[in-house]
């Protein structure tokens, strides 16, 4: 039954010590427990790959993986992350994962300003891994949630069906 | 940490990790219910950012193990609060005995959004704009509830009173749903009209039907974006119950609508017009329930 400290409502302001994985590194880091996982990355962290766009998970431009999965870190507090492994648009580049996906966007001109492109990324991935030949309807559907405001999502559609294709046509990746 | 006074940041709050039900409600009632329990976050972090909600203590449940899983108890589905939006699609049980929340679950907002949001917090905040409070009463299901007096199921049919306002008491948590199992005799269908794929709906229905042959013996309509709160459409069913699905019968459950919806003034979209829209979307799940659907 118990468990609940009774100090803990005097502690609102105070930091508390989390703990993930990002990027395959054990990091820990004191944060206060308002603080959304997308500051936690950009100020603490200093990953600044990740883009705090809307801020009410409106615009996707924040979507990072917690635990192999796409995620708003703008909706969600670090304090929850304890313990769960992170992946941010750095991780996904360094390990390679979405090296087909950055190629093709640069080439189709999938971004202007690339704010939105980290999240667009990690997005397209996520759809890639779960669907292997995902329809344009499809694709449409998947970003639904990611704003762009220079390109008109052709370009991007376009690039993430040429990726599919290209992944399924060269097998198993 | 300073944000300034436009950034879009929460007000401070405290935060637990509970382990239990008991240790939740416990830490709820410590706090003096100036406490939220917290756990997909995916319309509570945008209201504790917008300031609408500024409680002194968060309680995350999401590591509660009895709240999580689903599996079959008798008659029925029981479904874990914790249940995310995205196990509604991949969960074989939830395909084969409620393919009414398999059908529902892709218009639930975005797929990023789908991977954190859960069922019982979906039911607890009962958005009248979204789709799985609006199913639970086209299912029958029934909500379970923890609290400090302990637990108790109330019928969805009960459950949802006005705008944001359920059966639950200040401190109880929804533990799982029960979902009769769907049967062999029975079918569904739903849809919704958006302006774009993953806003809000205009208008959203779900319908679950018991037949003979080609004859309604039951049929549960549920609409959703058209009140204060998710409804049930009974004159609607009447006009059904004991018909096969004809042009006459369905243009009589449309007529009858307009006794079960009452959708509120509104700038972008009057009531006559989601009456109508309302009307449309009735009519085509009708028809598709019709062909088998």
């Amino acid at each position: 039954m118990r468990g609940f400290d009774e100090t803990l409502l005097d502690e609102a302001d105070e930091t508390v010590r989390v703990r993930f994985v990002v990027n395959g590194r054990k990091v820990a880091c004191e944060v206060a427990p308002r603080e959304t996982l997308v500051d936690c990355l950009r100020d603490k962290l200093e990953l600044t790959g990740t883009h705090a766009g809307c801020e009410m998970g409106a615009c996707g431009a924040c979507l990072v993986q917690i635990d192999g999965r796409a995620v708003h870190s703008c909706l969600m507090f670090a304090v929850q992350a304890d313990g769960a492994r992170i992946d941010t648009i750095e991780g996904l580049t360094e390990s390679g994962a979405i090296a087909d996906l950055q190629a093709e966007f640069h080439r189709r001109n999938a971004l202007q300003c690339g704010f939105c492109t980290p999240g667009m990324l990690v997005n397209a991935c996520e759809l890639l891994s779960q669907v292997a030949r995902p329809s344009r309807e499809q694709i449409r559907d998947a970003l639904s949630g990611n704003y762009c405001r220079c390109t008109g999502y052709e370009a991007i559609v376009d690039a993430i069906d040429a990726v599919a294709k290209a992944r399924s046509a060269g097998g198993a990746r | 940490m300073d944000f300034g006074e436009t950034a879009v940041k929460a007000s401070a709050f405290s935060y637990f990790r509970a382990a239990t039900i008991d240790q939740a409600l416990d830490a709820h009632a410590r706090a003096g219910d100036d406490a939220r329990f917290i756990a997909g976050g995916q319309s509570l972090v945008p209201a504790l950012s917008l300031r609408l909600q500024a409680p002194r203590l968060l309680i995350d449940i999401t590591h509660i193990a009895e709240l999580r899983g689903v599996r079959r108890e008798g008659a029925c589905l029981r479904i874990g609060a914790l249940t995310r939006h995205c196990e509604m699609l991949s969960e074989p049980l939830i395909a084969e005995f409620a393919p009414l929340l398999h059908a529902a679950a892709p218009f639930v907002a975005h797929p990023a959004i789908r991977n954190r949001g859960t069922f019982g917090g979906s039911v607890a905040l009962a958005d009248p704009a979204s789709e799985f409070p609006a199913m639970t009463l086209a299912l029958d299901a029934e909500i379970e509830i923890a609290g400090a007096s302990g637990r108790r199921r109330v019928k969805a049919d009960e459950f949802f009173f006005d705008l944001f306002e359920t059966a639950l008491q200040p401190g109880e948590l929804i533990t799982a749903i029960y979902v009769p199992l769907f049967k062999a005799d029975q079918r569904f269908a739903f849809d919704e009209l958006a302006r774009r794929r993953g806003d809000y709906a205009l208008v959203g229905c779900g319908m679950l039907a018991t037949f003979t042959s080609d004859r309604i013996d039951d049929i549960r309509i549920s609409f959703f974006s058209v009140g204060n709160r998710p409804m049930r459409a009974k004159a609607a069913e009447a006009a059904l119950i004991g018909f096969g699905l004809d042009a006459e019968h369905i243009a009589a459950a449309q007529a009858a609508l307009e006794d079960d919806l009452a959708p509120p003034e509104n700038d972008e979209v009057p009531p006559a017009m989601r009456l109508h829209l309302a009307r449309v979307l009735l009519g085509r799940l009708l028809g598709r329930l019709g062909e088998g659907a």
